[in-house]
Formats: structure tokens, sequence, C-alpha cells
């Protein structure tokens, strides 16, 4: 087995990949928290609620109306992302108005009540989803067995985020999306309907989450709290990576997953706090984080 | 009169939270004019034109456009009617480079310009059209913020001291624009607080003082009313 300064190479690169998947699911949701933020200034604390619904629509439309996974991963984010703009209908966009603290308190609640609501129909044990057949088996890489799913998962991601990249950097919606997040009041007065663009914006984050949710469910068992679980890392991503923004949430989402699968290696007491130790230290030294713009 | 009413501005009054600016501001521009609003910093010429655009939380009285009453209504639908802004600020994305920039507001009814038409009248314009869009100079942020709402075909243009701060060639180059543009149909109210170069492209000037419309003057009478005029601007 190769080893460099005492270290095995092989398990290590072993947890990097695997660090890796969790920074696809990272990179998904900290991107749509920072499409939201960008635009809507409100913290959605909602993010990891609408990622487990995500996979709870995806479990629901299996085994009760046989709807299976492909299918699903367009259609879960669509509803789920439908279900986000009339949340922003009806409760966030009364709040504009007021400091950005009640947009986040509410949204926490919201993420509450769904989490209390799953769990009262669903239990909390967690259900399984079976990996479609596709992508059963795994290859062998020499250092690990890689199996076919997680390198679905990693391409995926990968694929989703830079495209989203795309939109919101080269097209003429994602200009005015760019201008609006600037100065909304000078593009509504141009004749942009700032308000629709803002509810199709959070339903588009939450369609990311929706999506990353439905990515997890064969990975994990489809459980009420796989929500509350993952998003208090991606807040710590997002933080690191700089509030708001879009390329620094995909590049710190991936980074971090790596990091946190090294750590593992390296330091296996220490990978779960990696990443807040790291949030702290750039707080510190950087507060707009690693990508974003100083205020 | 023979001229036919664009804008009618009647006992306007606008507040930022409780502070009261404007006290009935009353005027007119009809079509294919060249209107200016005089005055002192501070007199409320700004907040006319945003109240016009839907841009003022609080704003009461009636500003009617080519017969709609626009007072009550939400600025996008307001530009969707056919008035556009430069704002004083010029309002150029830092995120969006020149020609994003340019193609930012949406095109919103037949007869504006082309983009080879606003090249031609900003060149520099199509030099940089992949610079970030505040990278450019004072005069070319100016040149962007004019050219992006030639190309809507709004007909009513609010232009907020568009000359303000430029140098002596490019106010010359923008007093080009502004006759360019009148001789096209478009009608263009503009803020200024340079007369000598309000009276270069003018119809007719209103002076504003303490948020209300005090004087009208037509650009013939200008030299006329020099004194007066001193007077009002503090000059
Ligand atoms: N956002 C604002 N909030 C409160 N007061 C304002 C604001 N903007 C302008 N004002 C006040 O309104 C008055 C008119 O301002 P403005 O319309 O900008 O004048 P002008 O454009 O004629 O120089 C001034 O006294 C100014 O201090
Ligand atoms: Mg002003």
């Amino acid at each position: 087995m190769l080893s460099i300064l005492g270290y095995n190479v092989g398990p290590m690169l072993a947890q990097g990949v695997l660090g890796l998947i969790n920074g696809a699911f990272y990179a998904l949701l900290s991107l749509g928290l920072a499409v939201i933020f960008g635009l809507l200034n409100i913290i959605n604390f909602a993010h990891g609620a609408l990622y487990m619904i995500g996979a709870f629509v995806a479990w629901v439309l299996l085994n009760y109306l046989g709807i299976g996974y492909w299918p699903s991963l367009i259609l879960v984010p669509i509803l789920v992302g439908c279900f986000g703009m009339l949340i922003e209908r009806v409760l966030i966009s009364k709040l504009y108005k007021l400091d950005h603290l009640y947009g986040l308190l509410l949204t926490f609640g919201l993420a509450l009540i769904m989490e209390g609501l799953m769990r009262n129909y669903f239990g909390s044990s967690g259900m399984p989803f079976a990996v479609p057949e596709s992508l059963r088996g795994a290859t062998r890489l020499g250092f690990m067995i890689m199996p076919t799913y997680r390198v679905w998962v990693v391409a995926a991601s990968f694929v989703v985020c830079i495209g989203t990249w795309l939109v919101i950097e080269k097209t003429s919606i994602g200009a005015t999306l760019r201008a609006a997040t600037e100065n909304p009041a000078l593009v509504q007065a141009f004749g942009v309907n700032v308000p629709r663009l803002v509810t199709m914006t959070y339903g588009g984050g939450v369609a990311l989450a929706a999506f990353a949710g439905v990515m997890a469910a064969p990975m994990y068992s489809v459980n009420p709290s796989m929500g509350s679980n993952v998003i208090i890392v991606v807040f710590a991503v997002v933080v690191i990576g700089g509030m708001g923004s879009i390329l620094g949430s995909i590049l710190t989402g991936f980074g971090l997953g790596l990091v946190e699968g090294f750590t593992k290696y390296l330091y296996p007491q220490g990978s779960g706090v990696v990443i807040f130790v790291l949030m702290v230290i750039v707080l510190l030294l950087r507060p707009a984080g690693l990508f974003g713009k100083a205020a | 009169m023979a001229e036919r009413s664009m804008l009618e501005v009647r006992g306007l009054n606008a507040w930022y939270g409780e502070s009261h600016i404007l006290h009935g501001v009353d005027f007119d521009v009809n079509e294919g004019e060249v209107v200016t609003l005089l005055g002192r910093n501070g007199a409320g010429k700004t907040t006319t034109m945003k109240s016009i655009m839907g841009l003022v939380g609080t704003r009461s009285g009636s500003v009617v456009y080519r017969g709609q009453e626009t007072i009550g209504m939400r600025s996008d639908l307001i530009a969707r009617a056919g008035i556009a802004l430069c704002p004083e600020e010029r309002g150029i994305f830092s995120s969006l480079n020149v020609t994003e920039n340019l193609m930012l507001p949406p095109v919103i009814g037949p007869g504006g310009l082309s983009i080879s038409e606003i090249h031609a009248l900003f060149p520099n314009l199509k030099e940089r059209a992949a610079s970030q869009g505040t990278k450019l100079s004072g005069g070319e942020q100016q040149m962007l913020a004019i050219g992006r709402i030639l190309r809507t075909g709004a007909k009513l243009l609010l232009l907020d001291e568009p000359t303000e701060g430029l140098a002596p060639v490019i106010v010359q180059q923008i007093g080009r624009t502004i006759r360019e543009i009148k001789n096209r149909g478009f009608t263009v109210l503009l803020v200024e607080q340079n007369f000598r170069f309000a009276a270069t492209v003018a119809d007719r000037h209103y002076v504003m003082d303490h948020g209300v419309v005090i004087d009208m003057i037509q650009n013939h009478e200008l030299a006329a009313n020099m004194d007066k005029l001193h007077d009002y601007l503090g000059v």
C-alpha cells in the first residue's frame, strides 16, 4: 500500500471520496440558501426541512402511486418548489418590511412544524428507499469499493450546481436576478415584476433542496430529522463560503466535504467539528466569508 | 392648446417616512417636449421624479400619464405604461457587465432604439461592452444609464441631472443626445442644476422650491428672465 509521511494514501483517498459525496449535498443545499439569501435577504431556516420533505414526497410517490426514482427526480423539485412559492407568497412576503430576523424566526418555526408533522405521520424510525435498478452495483477502485449510486450523486449534483450557476451568470433572467439582488426598487421601476421574481427565486432555491432530498433518499433512510441533521453543517458552509456568493457556495460545499472526509482519516475525533472550527476561524479573519464581498 | 398633454401632475404630495417633502406640485409635459425642473439642492426635484415613477413610499395627488391615473400604481406597471427613469445616482449594476446593464430593462413597447443605434450615439458603450458596469468612467456610466432606457420603447424619459459632475465634452455629447431623442419623438422631463445647459435643450422650464413649483418660463423668454432665475436658484 502506497504511503506518504506515514499516512496510507488508499484509506485517505477513500475517506476523501466519501467526503465529496457529503460535499455534493452541502453544495446543493448551500447553493439554494445563497440564491435565496441574495435576493430575499432571508436566512431560510426551513431549507433543511424542505430537503427532508423532498425525500418524503419521493417516498410517498413511490409507495402510494408507484412513481419511481427517475420521474421523482424531476417531479419532486417541481412539487416542493411550488409549495415553497406558496409559503413565500402567503407567509414570508408579509415580513419583508420588518427586520430580517423575523424572516429567520418564521422559517425556523416552519421547519419545526414540518418536521413535527412528518414525525407525527411517519414516525421517527426512518424508511428505506431502494436504489434505482440502473444505479445498483459498485466499482472496485483499488483503494475502495465505490457504489455506483454515490458516483451518480456527485456527478448529478455537480451538473445541477454548475447549471444553476450558468443560468445566474450567463442568461438574461440571471442578469435580472443579480440586478434585483443589488437594487430591487430600480429593477422594478424598469418594469420587472420583482415580487414575482422573488417568489420564483424562493421556489427555485427550495427546488434545489428537494432535488437533494430525492438524491439522499436511497442513501440515508428517509426520516423526519434528516434535514435538521445536515442543515446545521450547511449553515456553517454558507458562513465559510460567504453569504449570497453563488460560486462560493458551490466550491465551499464540495471543498468542505473533502476536508471533512480527510479529517475523518487523519483525526477521526475531529471530523464532526472541523467545519465548525473552520467557521470560527473564517468569521474571525474574514467575516464576509471566503468568497463574500465585504459590506 | 394644440399640444397633446403627455403628463399632468396635480397637487402631488410625497413623504419619506415622516418627512413631508412635496407640498402640492403642479406641472404639465406635452408630447414631444423637453421640459426641465430647475431648483436649488433639496427643492424636491428628485423626489418629484421618483414620485412619478412610483418609487416614493407615500404619495398623494394626481399623476396622469396619457390619460391614465398612475398615482396608486406599482412602479413596474408605471414603467410598462411607458415612463422610464434615469436616476440621479445612475443606478449602474456592478454585478452586470455593460451589455447586461444595457439589456436589463425589458422592452415594454415599440419605438425604442436598437442596440446599434445606441452604440452609434455612445460608441464607448460598444468598446466596453464586456466591462463590469461600475468600472466605467462617470461619463460612460451616464451614457449607459441613458442608453438603457432608450431601448425599451418608453416614450417619456425622466433624466435626473444627467450632466452632474461631468466634463464639458461629455456634457455636450449628452446635450446632442437629448436633442436627437427629441427629434425622434421622445418626450423628456429633465432635472438640471445647470440652466445654461438646460437652455440649449429645453422648450420650457419649471422652477421648484421647497417642494412646490413656483414658476414656469418658456425657453425663449429665459434671457429676459435671467435676474429672476438667478434669484430663484441663488446663483
Ligand atoms: N430618502 C430620503 N429620506 C428622507 N429625506 C429625504 C430623502 N431623500 C431626500 N430627502 C429630502 O427631501 C428633500 C428634497 O430632496 P430631493 O428631492 O433629492 O431634492 P433635489 O433633487 O431637488 O436636490 C431634501 O430636503 C432632502 O433632504
Ligand atoms: Mg436631486
